[in-house]
């Protein structure tokens, strides 16, 4: 019964990790540069909120799939094959996180007031050490709430990791496919054990979570 | 009677309400094993070309699931599984006189056409060669369960454990084999036909269970009349005729 368990707050973490340093970063670049195409890059970095995960599921199967487009590569290369693997639900969690964590980053770092940013630079602060000493402490409110939103959708990411991990028991059989299974099976009382444990969790989540965001005042 | 089963029954009259009287007496609902996908929907049009004003309305998933749908209330008139144990457990369920063998099928082990293994009987599976093999859940996949039953009756549980990449009806275990995702994958024959461009057959799966699919009226039917006349053109020579054009045997 906690197998599943372990086996998701496993991969939501590593995709909350994983979609924080790649959001964190692209909405600190994209929120002080300007280039064409701009536009672009934050509507696809936004798309997979919007798809379907089963769409989302499917352009990852063209690109890791054992004849995707990277999968033949990394397949017949270096002998990885990411499908029915942890790692490849590790991917498709990260995926279906990333745009929580990147409008969430990228709202707070627009918040913050450019002229904190001018003084420091005036005081002689390099742009790294902006980022860490300035930006970063001053947006950590948006951030976090982004990193939280984050780690709730890797816990509840159903569709994508479906069809890229499978549901194989105790190797890619997450939380929310455990109890996907358990109805179809008519096993109602693992179904109902599995979705108490899984509520509980993402309500001791929320709890912590907003305790730790009200103590920042 | 739980809430929701009372509160789905009060929607569902009150949409028949609306629809009228014609619309329930042609309508018909069939859950059908994944594997009869390609057959029944044949079946499904030559039924509604010799019954004039019917309409079928299938629906295509492995045997366990579809059990778990009717169990939870589903409205469905006509209940097709791919092995008698599913329809077993769904014994309060169906009208027991209506139930009938209708078809047979065989178990084959296939494989992705670019495949350049040649397994010839179980045993070859064990080989390390073979890393990723296919089948249905056996929970609630009726094609997963003969083969676990092949297999045990084999001894290679344990060799072939750590090997299965379960798939949650016959046809995506199919679509694995036909993706190269899985080196090998057990389906029944009738599927590997559909697939006879990106699969092949290494070999018939003997089964300790014969492949049989009985039909069955669900005794909750709104439309029991137009049920039983559907298992009746299943099991008629019209029917079994298209069956065995797909690939499927007498039961």
């Amino acid at each position: 019964m906690l197998i599943p368990l372990w086996l998701t707050l496993k991969v939501a973490l590593l995709a909350t990790l994983i979609a924080g340093l790649a959001g964190i970063g692209l909405a600190w670049w994209l929120s002080r540069s300007q280039f064409p195409g701009k536009g672009v890059l934050d509507a696809i970095l936004v798309l997979p909120m919007v798809l379907p995960p089963t769409v989302i599921g499917y352009y990852l199967i063209v690109l890791i799939g054992r004849n995707g487009v990277l999968g033949r590569y990394l397949h017949d290369g270096l002998g990885i094959n990411l499908m029915f693997t942890w790692q490849g639900a590790v991917i498709a969690a990260s995926v279906v996180s990333l745009p929580l964590v990147y409008k969430g980053a990228r709202a707070a770092f627009e918040e913050v007031d450019a002229r904190f940013a001018n003084a420091a630079r005036t005081l002689g602060a390099g742009e790294f050490e902006l980022f860490i000493r300035i930006a970063l402490p001053l947006a950590i409110r948006g951030i976090a709430a982004g990193l939280m939103l984050a780690f709730a959708r890797a816990m509840g990411e159903f569709g994508a990791t479906l069809m890229i991990a499978g549901n194989l028991p105790g190797k890619t059989q997450t939380l929310s496919i455990a109890v996907y299974e358990a109805v179809q099976a008519g096993d109602d009382a693992r179904a109902l054990w599995l979705t108490l444990i899984i509520s509980l969790v993402c309500m001791i989540v929320l709890v912590v979570s907003g305790r730790l965001l009200q103590a920042k005042h | 009677m739980t809430l929701s089963t009372r509160l789905r029954g009060t929607v569902l009259a009150a949409t028949l309400a609306f629809a009228g009287a014609a619309v329930q007496a042609q309508e018909l609902v069939v859950s059908a094993a994944a594997s009869l996908t390609n057959a029944f929907q044949a079946v499904g049009q030559a039924f509604e070309q010799s019954q004039p004003g019917a309409k079928v309305i299938f629906n295509f998933a492995a045997s366990g699931p579809l059990l778990a749908q009717i169990q939870q209330g589903a409205p469905v008139d006509v209940f097709a599984s791919a092995d008698q144990e599913t329809m077993n457990k769904a014994a309060g369920l169906i009208a027991a006189p209506t139930r009938a063998d209708f078809a047979a099928n065989t178990l084959v082990l296939i494989l992705p056409l670019a495949s350049t293994q040649a397994p010839k009987a179980l045993g070859d599976l064990a080989n390390a060669s073979i890393q990723r093999i296919s089948t249905g859940t056996p929970a609630t996949v009726p094609v997963g369960r003969y083969t676990m039953e092949a297999v045990e009756k084999a001894g290679l549980t344990a060799a072939l454990q750590p090997k299965w990449i379960f798939g949650e009806s016959v046809r995506q275990v199919l679509n694995y084999v036909a993706r190269g995702e899985v080196d090998a994958g057990f389906v029944y024959r009738t599927d590997a036909m559909i697939e006879r461009d990106k699969t092949r057959i290494a070999f018939t799966v003997p089964t300790t269970t014969p492949v049989t699919y009985p039909i069955a009226q669900v005794a909750a039917s709104r439309n029991p009349a137009l049920a039983k006349d559907f298992i009746a053109f299943v099991r008629g020579p019209s029917g079994q005729d298209i069956l065995q054009r797909f690939g499927f045997s007498k039961p």
